[in-house]
Formats: C-alpha cells, structure tokens, sequence
C-alpha cells in the first residue's frame, strides 16, 4: 500500500511549531554548523560581543557532552542554554522547542543554534530556522564542501574561519570559493577571522540586514 | 550515525500504518532515499536489522529506491541529475541555486499482512 509520509514527519511539524513562535517574535534564527574544531564558538562569542548595542541575541548550544562551550558563549554576557545531548549527533527540532523556553524570548531579535560539531547528520533535521550557516576553516582544506554536499547544499551562509592562518595553511582560496560555489551555490560567503577581525564587520551587517528583514516578516504576519 | 533514530522512526511509522490497515505483519518496506538526503542507504539497512526484532517487521525486508539529486539550469533552461551532488551544470557549468530532487527521506510503500 502507498504510504508517502516524509520519516522525520514528526520532526519537520515541531520545526514548523518552532518556526512560528520565532516568526511571530520577530527573531531571526541561524543554526549554525561545522565539523568539530573549525572553531564555532570563537566565532560565535566574538559575534556576539561585536552585536552588542545592535541586536539583543540569545544562545543554544549542542553538544554530546560538557557544559564548556556555553560557559565559554556567556562570557559575551549574552543568555545561553546548553543542551546535553549524549549520544545524540545532532539536535532536533523538539530540543530546540524546549530549551527556548529557557531564554528570554520577548527580549531578543536574535537566537543563534549552535549545532553540535558534525557535517553529516544535522543536515537532515530542520530546527524551524531563518538560516543555516555553515562554517569550515582554513585549517580544514579547500575540498571539504566536496566532501558533505548534503549540508553544504542546504546552508544559506557560508563562513570561511581563522582567515589568520590561511597563509601558514596554504590556504587556495580561489580554489575554495570555487568548490563552495559548486557544493553551496545559494549561499553568501563570509571570510572571517574572530581572532585578528577580519571580515567580521561584514558579518555583522548581514545579521543585522537579515534580523531587519525578520522583523519586517513578522510585522507583515 | 543518526540512521538508527531515521530508522526508529521508520518503523515507528510503519507499525502504526499496519496496524490501522488491520494487519498483523510489516513484509516489504520501501524508503525513497535522495542522495542529498544526508542518510547512507547501506547504515539504514544495518540499522533495520538491529532494530527490526520486536517489531511487526520483524521478519519483513526493507528496499531502498535511491532518488537522484536533480537540479533545474536557468540558462540552459533545462533540469539535470548530478552525480557527484554538486550543482554545476554539465552543460554550461553555471552552477545552479534551485535543487528540484534529492533531499527525499520518505516512507513511499509498505506491503502488509
């Protein structure tokens, strides 16, 4: 007998939940992946220190274990939720509806997810946000887009990281941004470097271009 | 390795389809897979024999049809599948933003008794 039901069914209508609680926030919503160690958090705090006076952003954080990551992201002074996820490679939709709970969601314009580190498996879990932002560094070489096209394709931002090394990595950038043209060919490309600041300034303006355009969404109903 | 919590609920899903079709026995369970789904056909199956005892397809046996990663070419105006999942046209080598196909993890069929 046809069946035609999508498996995580469940998944994606708790997304959709999600997605109307933000919407009608206005709160813009990046979830945020990488391969462990491209240096997420360090990102993250920095952006959310450059974001203050500009936007008003909350935090949740996967990982398999320890709370180090949010310590590390509350240090910006910004309210963070660390999630636990034990064995669990990825977060999923109904995690993200509970921990929001935990933030002060009439108070931001912005929730940043950070996913736990892998490039496989949270491609496939919709978390009810804006934008997937994928980040790769320099330090990881110029054919990791090749390598995990089904999260590179869906990202709508891609964010090139520790910028500062790529010259002692020998990093090929036109070779990089050529393969990322190929394996994430919707998404805006950002070259960073929390460490020195490079490129995070342009960073910041797209998050506060797209906040704008969220809250403009949410006002339109 | 997320596919044992995908197959978790695949099973999840065909039991309660089988039950409300009044049947006691999943014998064929069939997946439309894409290969931009992000899930690999070969840990599913690994995962359904794991998880299968105990459940109504317990003895039953699960197909994967694998679906192609599709893209449309707005220059060429004209859709193509990839194979290497990138979106380069293997015409005019523009690369492509729509993805028509490939992101599919659906339960397509079930064959019960």
């Amino acid at each position: 007998m046809p069946v035609g039901q999508a498996i995580l069914d469940q998944n994606d209508r708790l997304a959709e939940r999600n997605r109307g609680y933000f919407r009608a926030r206005g709160l813009l919503v990046l979830n945020v992946v990488s391969s462990p160690g491209s240096g997420k958090t360090t990102f993250l705090r920095d952006t959310l220190l450059r974001l203050k006076g500009q936007l008003r952003p909350g935090v949740i954080v996967g990982d398999l274990a320890t709370e180090n990551d949010g310590l590390r992201l509350r240090e910006s002074g910004a309210p963070v939720v660390q999630i636990t996820t034990g064995t669990v490679c990825h977060l999923e939709a109904e995690m993200i509806g509970r921990a929001v709970g935990k933030l002060p969601a009439d108070q931001l314009d912005l929730l940043i997810i950070e996913n736990v580190g892998n490039l496989v498996c949270p491609a496939s879990y919709d978390l009810g946000e804006d934008l997937r932002v994928v980040l790769l560094s320099v330090t990881e070489g110029e054919d990791k887009p090749l390598k995990y096209p089904p999260m590179f394709q869906s990202a709508d931002a891609a964010v090139i990281s520790k910028m500062d090394l790529a010259g002692p990595c020998a990093f090929d950038r036109r070779l990089a941004l050529e393969n990322l043209g190929q394996a994430a060919p919707r998404a805006r490309i950002f070259e960073v470097s929390a460490r020195t600041g490079i490129g995070m300034e342009g960073w910041i303006d797209y998050l506060v271009q797209q906040q704008r355009a969220a809250r403009n969404r949410s006002l339109l109903g | 390795m997320h596919e044992i919590s995908i197959m978790e609920s695949t099973l999840e899903l065909a039991s309660t389809q089988a039950r409300n079709a009044g049947a006691a026995r999943v014998c064929v369970i069939t997946l439309r897979i894409g290969t931009l789904s992000g899930v690999v056909p070969e840990a599913l199956k690994f995962a359904f024999q794991a998880l299968a005892p105990g459940t109504l397809a317990e003895t039953g046996e699960l197909r994967i049809e694998s679906v192609p990663a599709r893209f449309w070419c707005a220059a060429c105006q004209a859709e193509f599948q990839s194979e290497n999942l990138l979106a380069a046209c293997p015409k005019c080598q523009t690369a492509s933003r729509e993805l028509r196909g490939g992101r599919e993890l659906e339960l397509a069929s079930l064959e019960v008794e």
